[in-house]
């Protein structure tokens, strides 16, 4: 496995544990009385399961499994793959922490973080998208 | 495939026909009386299907350790059919005690088997992770398959 998808796929893992914890915390709340505090929660449990874990999860198989060329360096040009990663934890780190802080800016940036790792992820990923052998 | 895994595949496949048999009483007439519907139905896509056959492919895909026992090449066996039973109970438990729960507020029994699916899945989660951590690693020689 490529190190840079043991950097996905071990960040997706922590983005799990952190999700499923605020899982069990809300609902726990809803058979709880006095544990209402955890719903605010709710908006980081979703962002940390859909794009913390499994996008990036997918990711980072994605980077390891896609048919690879002839020649060195085999998975091409990696630095978009590296801005993706930087730029998808940056974004489920400012949108986790935004509902919390109540910034705006901070959800936007957060937002746009994510539609830029997409696009710079889709750059390394697309040429490799080919036959084998090719 | 090994058996453990064809357990987890198969039976993410069953949670995605509950998942959208409960999606589509979800939408029927009588959808908005059924208390709880949406976020089981939600659940039983997201826990069920997706996380449940993340984790049966990963634990057949990922690198396995090197040198290891062969029965211990993937890890602890015995830490993933954990994985499964907590998973699958903990959901199953939450199809029934959270619908219950809006039914019969104050069921004490109802509460209990809600809080505790919610951290039969939480341990499934955290097992998982566990298990699977140095399995994710990069290729230790070149040729080899990484």
């Amino acid at each position: 496995m490529p190190r840079l998808s043991v950097w996905y796929v071990r960040t997706s893992f922590l983005h799990l544990a952190l999700a499923v914890t605020y899982g069990a915390l809300i609902l726990t709340a809803k058979a709880a009385p006095g544990w209402g505090w955890a719903w605010r929660l709710f908006p980081s449990h979703i962002e940390q399961i859909a794009y913390g874990w499994m996008l990036q999860f997918a990711m980072g198989v994605a980077f390891w499994a896609l048919p690879r060329y002839r020649e060195e360096p085999k998975r091409g040009d990696e630095r978009p793959a590296w801005a993706a990663w930087t730029l998808i934890n940056l974004g489920v780190a400012l949108l986790t922490l935004a509902p919390w802080l109540g910034d705006d800016w901070m959800r936007f940036a957060g937002g746009a973080a994510e539609a830029l790792a997409a696009i710079l992820f889709a750059m390394h990923a697309w040429p490799r998208i080919k036959p084998l052998g090719t | 495939m090994p058996r453990l895994i064809r357990f987890f595949v198969k039976t993410a496949f069953a949670w995605l026909v509950v998942a959208l048999a409960l999606k589509a009483l979800a939408l029927s007439p009588w959808g908005a009386s059924i208390p709880a519907i949406t976020p089981i139905s939600w659940h039983a896509l997201f826990v069920g299907w997706l996380t449940q056959l993340i984790f049966g492919i990963a634990h057949w895909m990922l690198p396995t350790i090197p040198g290891a026992p062969k029965d211990l090449l993937r890890g602890d066996e015995r830490i993933m059919g954990g994985v499964y039973g907590l998973l699958n109970v903990g959901l199953l438990l939450r199809m029934v005690a959270e619908p219950m729960v809006i039914a019969q507020p104050g069921a004490g029994l109802w509460q209990g088997l809600l809080i505790a699916s919610a951290w039969l899945q939480w341990l499934a989660a955290m097992l998982f992770v566990f298990n699977s951590w140095r399995r994710v690693r990069p290729a230790v020689q070149r040729g080899k398959r990484g």
